[in-house]
């Protein structure tokens, strides 16, 4: 079975004034369908740069990445963006919505990008809010609701195109603990359901919900391990709550 | 296709979301375009009622009608003195072209001086009197309403009778039919045998309905001498035939005034065509001129919507991420931008014309003209096109920006 991210020998610099940092120094990492990945590491470590690079939001500076057998390394721009478009659903810290689009638009975006027709487009994103379980707001702006619902809002946008991977950037940073478990359960319902999904978070709680853990240092891979005592949620009931 | 429709149309959606968003800073950037737009389409209003005020004026002279004078219309030239020190144009011309020519259909002497003009009690001062020939009405082109004008017989005797413009004959008689009755014309008594029709104004300058027209022959006993300078009419016999008659006066001319060969014409025979191709080169002149300075506060307008579209692009860095990352190609960016600073200036430009009509209303009181429908639609286009290359620079900026940065930004 061919993986679903190949990084080889990935490095990322920037020129800072004289300087030359090294964000990224030397990262291989395969990532094979249905994983359930966590990328850990402190502030610095590079674990933001590596997920701008998974995201193709970013290219290396020199290595190769091939995102389901497709070399990406070296594209530009507006091939990133449909690559992005297509294969990569994103949930944000901040939850990113644009603020004056309803639940129905924000969560349509992607559709639009991709050249979806009206009608196709409204029943995708339909379905994609009914998985979150925010059908009754349909209509509601992101400053009507809750920060849980706006990150529902923000994975039913990352969803409704179907990506290769979900790549989640601190999803419970900016919620309470209650609300986050939601958050996470909701990852778990989704990894379940066979999508792939990369979290890249600093707490070692919300790693432990994923099967595999990538920690990085100085942008080095300093651990790649499976995660035995994973946490399990015994009321999934409550997902949808 | 579809999909490029599909972006328009978010593109559009996400414009009028701007604008609505930034009421006071729209209306305020839009008011740039709106002056601009006014200020274009009122010159482009004037414009047109200049020409349209020209081309009435100058039917009237007439396109087959030569006109012999001293003075030539258009460019002078350096020729000033010479001119000035030419012989007279005299009635003995007139008479010689009359006698000789073979092409001319009417042959019609004018001169004029300015009298008052008294009818009992009343008085209208400073009325222009032509002196002329029976046969004005053939080579001016006016037509009279009632009564008539003085034929060969009374012209030639220098009767003392006249046929009075529109004005004078409200202004004399404004309760009583004027024909028959006897009016005092500089201190001499005149009967009155008709009346013409309202002619307007030459170039909106002067009326040409405050005159009476006598015979000239009766002018030069009373007003002035029959040795004073006057113009001679001289109307062809038909279009084709202008550049003959006007070769065969030529030369009746020379011999009246007893030119030698080799001396060149000490006189103008002026027509229509002259004046037209003098205005087409001032007209053309003022039109560039007028626009080019009301076109500068239309870029002066143009300047504050890309003003307020970078500021529009750098607000709104975070969105320009967020649709850059789920995405947005380059070229979504660039659209949305543009139709927004294109939005803007079509409101504007629409304003414009809404504030612009009724004023081109009042314009047409004193200058006959209307906004012809391809000022309203240029407006248009050009409050369109002002839009999307003010806008060109800041939607280029906006589509080039990095998704990560965009997306750090606070």
């Amino acid at each position: 079975m061919s993986s679903i991210i190949q990084l080889s020998n990935i490095t990322k610099f920037y020129q800072v004034g004289e300087e030359k940092v090294h964000a990224l120094d030397g990262v291989s990492i395969q990532i094979q369908k249905n994983e359930y990945v966590a990328i850990m590491g402190p502030s610095g470590s590079g674990k933001s740069t590596l997920m701008n690079i998974i995201g193709c939001l970013d290219t290396p500076t020199s290595g190769l990445y091939e995102l389901n057998s497709t070399n990406v390394s070296d594209m530009n721009d507006n091939e990133l963006a449909k690559i992005r478009n297509k294969e990569i659903g994103f949930v944000f810290q901040t939850f990113n919505l644009l603020a004056r689009s309803d639940v129905l638009h924000n969560v349509e975006l992607p559709l639009i990008y991709g050249g979806i027709n009206s009608a196709e487009r409204k029943k995708l994103a339909r379905a994609a809010i009914e998985r979150v379980g925010l059908t009754d707001r349909i209509h509601h702006k992101p400053n009507e609701l809750s920060g849980g619902q706006r990150q529902r809002v923000s994975i039913a946008r990352a969803l409704v195109t179907q990506p290769s991977i979900l790549l989640a950037d601190e999803p419970t940073g900016n919620l309470d603990t209650k609300t986050g478990d939601e958050i996470m359960m909701l990852f778990d319902m989704l990894h379940k359901e066979g999508n792939t999904i990369i979290l890249v978070t600093h707490e070692e709680d919300i790693a432990l919900h994923a099967h595999r853990r990538i920690r990085l240092r100085d942008g080095k891979m300093e651990v790649d391990e499976a995660i035995k005592n994973r946490k399990v949620f015994t009321q999934p009931k409550t997902v949808m709550a | 296709m579809k999909f490029v429709f599909d972006e328009f149309k978010e593109g559009m959606a996400i414009a009028f979301a701007a604008i609505r968003a930034n009421k006071m800073r729209s209306v305020l950037t839009t008011l740039g375009i709106v002056i601009g737009i006014v200020s274009v389409t009122l010159m482009g209003t004037a414009i047109e009622g200049l020409d349209r005020a020209f081309n009435k004026s100058i039917a009237m002279l007439g396109s087959d009608v030569l006109y012999i004078q001293k003075w030539p219309w258009g460019d002078r030239g350096d020729d000033w003195w010479i001119i000035k020190n030419r012989k007279d144009v005299r009635i003995k011309q007139a008479k010689d072209i009359e006698k000789y020519s073979e092409l001319a259909k009417a042959v019609n002497p004018a001169t004029g001086a300015m009298r008052n003009i008294k009818y009992g009690q009343k008085l209208v001062e400073n009325v222009i009197v032509i002196g002329t020939g029976s046969e004005w009405l053939e080579t001016s082109g006016a037509t009279i309403a009632f009564g008539r004008f003085f034929n060969r017989l009374e012209g030639d005797g220098g009767r003392p009778v006249c046929s009075i413009g529109s004005e004078v004959a409200a202004n004399l008689f404004p309760n009583e039919n004027p024909v028959g009755k006897v009016i005092k014309i500089g201190g001499y008594a005149y009967r009155v045998l008709g009346v013409f029709d309202k002619q307007g104004s030459f170039l909106g300058l002067q009326s040409l309905d405050n005159r009476v027209y006598i015979p000239i022959n009766r002018f030069f006993q009373e007003f002035m001498s029959h040795r004073s300078d006057i113009q001679i009419m001289v109307k062809a016999k038909s279009v084709a035939d202008l550049e003959n008659t006007k070769e065969e006066v030529r030369g009746i001319l020379r011999k009246s005034r007893g030119l030698e060969p080799k001396e060149p014409d000490d006189f103008a025979i002026n027509q229509q065509e002259l004046l037209i191709q003098t205005f087409n080169t001032i007209g053309g002149v003022i039109a560039a001129v007028g626009l080019f300075i009301t076109g500068m506060s239309l870029f002066v307008g143009g300047i504050g919507i890309m003003n307020i579209m970078f500021v529009s692009v750098t607000e709104r860095t975070r969105e320009i991420g967020i649709r850059k990352a789920i995405g947005a190609p380059r070229r979504t960016i660039l659209l949305q931008f543009l139709i927004e600073s294109a939005a803007l200036c079509l409101i504007g430009g629409i304003i414009g014309i809404i504030i612009a009509f009724p004023i081109s209303l009042i314009i047409d009181t004193f200058l006959p003209t209307a906004m012809p429908l391809s000022v309203v639609a240029i407006a248009l286009l050009v409050s369109v096109i002002v839009g999307v290359i003010s806008g060109f620079l800041p939607a280029y900026r906006a589509s080039r920006l990095d998704p990560v940065d965009a997306l750090r930004y606070e």
